[in-house]
């Protein structure tokens, strides 16, 4: 049987590359354009065109590029803790990464998304996806720093997350691993018996503020909901989820999960949810969560919540219907006019189309339907189809769009980018990509407005593109301009992590709007020091709070004495008002603590029990000014 | 000489001096000097005015950066608490003011005179003073200040740039200035005018 299978895979493998002769002249296009290195040369003092926030994959973290340069920035510290300024050590942001499961200080995150205005990027906010342990993240992007985190309950793998619909109203979170929701000890063969569900979460977005809170979430067969998009325009009140695994395989799922023809996209219209959520016919559903908040300058502030609202598929009819898509689809992506749906199907011949008009037109006509599942009807994959883009490549992945109407499709297997027309469904180009694509990146590409000048595929594997730094070697992005006719590869980069998936904003949407420090009078932190003058040491017993002030190029207490066992809290506040003047403090030996990295107006604290006696020296970390090494002095622990 | 000093101003001069009268009132609201000061450190450069009662940065953060910098040379705060010349001269500008509303009573060349005298005068004893406290701060610096540059001194140029270590120092008028250096112009323009009327009265 497993034989079978693996020669039915390997056979349509060896037909699809004797179909796609195509792939072979791909590759003799990827010729460089002569130019190509002086269009992504940025003079030094030149700004960037566009910011390139890439996800890290295993690192937990979002790292920010400019392009066309590809110069790295900045590393957000988003999931997984951060030495370098002490993100998840320090007071005020460790609650940040406090779970259900107590803290947890790393996760995997796949994709960005960055907050919509009429489907257009509006520069406020970017949302991450924590898939292991299930949350989700909003950066500002004032600050470029992580505001607040969301755990998502009754689910298992947060893959088919952060997507926004057309105004932020609304963040979609979709489970990966189906489970028994609630959570039992069940025999896992239940899996196929119909035991373990799904979970699609609607994350309310405070539309002035950006807090995050639970709306509702439908419990969905239990498949693997893989990716998702939301609809623009007229298909503005649906979200598209792509599945597999829909044989509900519990095992060996690399053959168990492949052997239908078809899965699911699964259209889920989200104001009709919310709509059965207020009619009532939602119930009180347990789940226990976190919602951890970090304030400007206070403390984060880590709150437990329980319980949400679940809705059934079956009460509320209208709001779900499955389409059938080839072959263990992963993208779900709508073309910026709204009306296309592609999926990307892993192991499918084509890229097949969906049309949202179609779809409308047929979805509650019962000779449309194939049949339903636990409620949800499935209509026929001919019904809704608009075309299929034929032979392609082979794994086609993901797709955006650049708002003229192609589509840019990666290809894992056969490494390429592959550009079509939409409507006519036909391959214009190939693109090579060094190795193995996931998803790919166009500026705007997800919204309905692209900037469509830059491309950036995001690979997996990089053997041979650089010098060899062990067995490891770095993952990399690489960089198309899509702006004329013929796209061309520019140049490709090393990346942080896993560049799983990238959204590209125009620099000048976002450059202007940066904070550059923290006001000092605004400074609400409760250990806040903002005159050197009332820079103290006030002594609770065995607890002793050092409100310290730093400035270049001295700190204020700067003799510290203390005994073996006391707990010490440094709250330092930087008292600079001056853009990029940040100021480190760390402690020789610390335990359990890294460093601080204060932000010009900031309060941060370092906490540290005084260890075995001794003169324990501390110091500024952040090169700060000329006498930035004059910056240090001494903590005395005696007995 | 006499009949000048005691001539009618025309409507139209009259009405000059009242613009003038109206135009200093500004004065209160806008700064009438700018010192801006860039370095490699600082490529957006930092800012520091002058207003007819206070000191200011030119953004909110200006003054207290260019006093973070200075501490280097030990050289002392500028804070507007420390110059007392801010406290009395809203009044002086009042005065001025005063002046061009009472010629529109009394609209006589002599006052017109009078207001060129007093414009000159605050020009002067003001830019005299600016320099003798552009001198000190430069000159009077802490002797145990962490950078001490054998016999440096870190006055600021009174009008036009300067370099200084790794600062270029700039100082010009603002608004305010000129305004008040359009003042005098418009005085002066004034007198010329009634002298010429005269003479052509006479003729
Ligand atoms: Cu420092």
């Amino acid at each position: 049987m497993l034989k079978k299978s693996n020669l039915i895979l390997v056979t349509l493998g060896i037909t699809l590359m004797a179909f796609v002769p195509n792939c072979k002249k791909g590759a003799a296009t990827a010729t460089l354009a002569s130019d190509a290195a002086s269009r992504v040369y940025v003079a030094p003092g030149e700004k960037d065109e566009v910011y390139a926030f890439l996800s890290g994959g295993f690192s937990g973290q979002m790292s920010v590029y400019g392009i066309p340069s590809a110069r790295l920035f900045k590393i957000i510290p988003v999931f997984s803790v951060f030495p370098e300024n002490g993100y998840g050590f320090d007071e005020e942001t460790k609650e940040m990464l406090k779970t259900t499961h107590g803290y947890v200080p790393w996760d995997d995150s796949h994709h960005v998304e960055s907050s919509m205005t009429d489907g257009k990027q509006d520069g406020r906010w970017m949302f991450l996806n924590a898939n292991n342990t299930p949350r989700l993240a909003r950066i500002d992007l004032k600050s470029f720093e992580t505001k607040e985190i969301l755990e998502i309950p009754n689910t298992a793998g947060n893959h088919a997350s952060p997507f926004a619909t057309e105004n932020t109203e609304y963040l979609m979170a979709a489970t990966r691993f189906s489970v028994p929701v609630p959570q039992a000890s069940v025999p896992i063969d239940s899996f196929s018996k119909g035991g373990f569900k799904g979970t699609v979460t609607m994350v309310k977005v405070d539309k002035n503020t950006g807090r995050l809170s639970i709306e509702l979430q439908v419990l969905v067969p239990g498949f693997n909901y893989d990716l998702s998009h939301c609809g623009k325009k007229k298909s503005h009140d649906w979200c598209f989820f792509s599945s597999y695994n829909s044989e509900q395989a519990h095992k060996m799922l690399e053959v168990g999960a492949s052997k239908k023809d078809k899965d699911f996209i699964l259209a889920f219209n989200w104001v009709r949810a919310k709509e059965c959520k207020d009619q009532g016919k939602a119930y009180n559903f347990g789940g226990e969560y976190v919602n951890n908040f970090h304030d400007e300058n206070k403390p984060a502030v880590s709150t437990k919540l329980s319980g949400v609202k679940m809705l059934n598929p079956k009460d509320c009819p209208g709001m779900m219907y499955y389409m059938p898509t080839p072959k263990s689809p992963h993208g779900t992506d709508v073309d910026s006019t709204g009306e296309y749906i592609v999926g990307g199907g892993k192991l499918a011949s084509v890229i097949p189309v969906h049309s949202f008009s179609k779809m409308m037109e047929v979805k509650d006509k019962k000779e449309h339907h194939s049949t339903e599942i636990e409620g949800i009807p499935v209509l026929k994959y001919e019904s809704t189809l608009a075309g299929e883009v034929q032979k392609p490549c082979l794994g086609p992945l993901h797709t955006e769009f650049d708002g003229k109407g192609y589509a840019y499709t990666s290809c894992f297997v056969s490494s390429e980018v592959v550009k079509w027309k939409l409507g006519t469904w036909e391959v214009v180009q190939h693109l090579p990509a060094y190795y193995s694509v996931g998803h790919l990146s166009i500026v705007g590409g997800s919204s309905s407005e692209p900037y469509g000048k830059y491309l950036i595929a995001m690979n997996k594997i990089t053997k041979d593109r650089y010098l060899p730094v062990g067995m490891e070697l770095p993952q990399s992005a690489q960089l198309y301009d899509i702006s004329s006719g013929k796209a061309e590869l520019l140049s490709d980069f090393p990346t942080v992590g896993e560049p799983h998936y990238s959204q590209m904003i125009p620099a000048k949407l976002l450059m202007d709007k940066t904070a550059k420090l923290y006001p000092l009078e605004e400074n609400k932190h409760p250990y806040a020091t903002k005159n050197e003058n009332e820079a103290k040491i006030v002594r609770l017993g065995s607890t002793v709070h050092i409100y310290m002030t730093a400035i270049r190029s001295h700190f204020k207490p700067d003799i510290i004495e203390a005994r073996t066992g006391e707990t010490l809290y440094f709250h330092v506040t930087n008292l600079e008002q001056d853009y990029d003047i940040p100021h480190g403090f760390a402690i020789g030996g610390a335990p359990n603590m890294t460093n601080l990295l204060i932000m010009p107006g900031e309060t941060r604290t370092f906490k540290w029990v005084a260890p075995k006696p001794g003169v324990y020296p501390f110091y500024c970390t952040d090169f700060c000014s000329a006498l930035h090494q004059e910056m240090q002095q001494y903590i005395r622990v005696s007995p | 000489m006499k009949t000048l000093l005691f001539q009618t101003l025309s409507k139209k001069n009259r009405l000059l001096i009242l613009g003038v009268g109206l135009v200093l009132v500004l004065v209160y609201l806008i700064p009438i000097w700018s010192i801006s000061i860039s370095a490699p450190q600082y490529p957006e450069g930092l800012g520091m005015q002058i207003w007819i009662n206070k000191i200011t940065g030119a953004t909110p953060y200006d003054l207290k950066n260019i006093n973070l910098l200075n501490h280097y040379i030990g050289m002392q705060e500028i804070v507007s608490e420390s110059i007392p010349e801010l406290l009395f001269m809203p009044y002086v500008l009042g005065y001025l003011i005063f002046g061009a509303f009472i010629t529109e009573i009394y609209p006589k060349v002599g006052m017109a005179i009078l207001g060129i005298i007093n414009l000159l005068l605050v020009g002067l004893v003001g830019l005299s003073d600016f320099w003798r406290w552009e001198y000190n701060y430069g000159h009077n610096l802490n002797p145990e200040a962490p950078i001490i540059v054998e016999g440096m001194a870190y006055q600021p140029p009174l009008l036009g740039c300067k370099e200084m270590l790794n600062i270029t120092a700039c100082s010009y008028p603002s608004y305010g200035g000129l305004i008040l250096g359009l003042s005098l112009v418009a005085l002066v323009y004034i007198l010329w005018d009634e002298n010429r009327r005269k003479k052509s009265n006479v003729v």
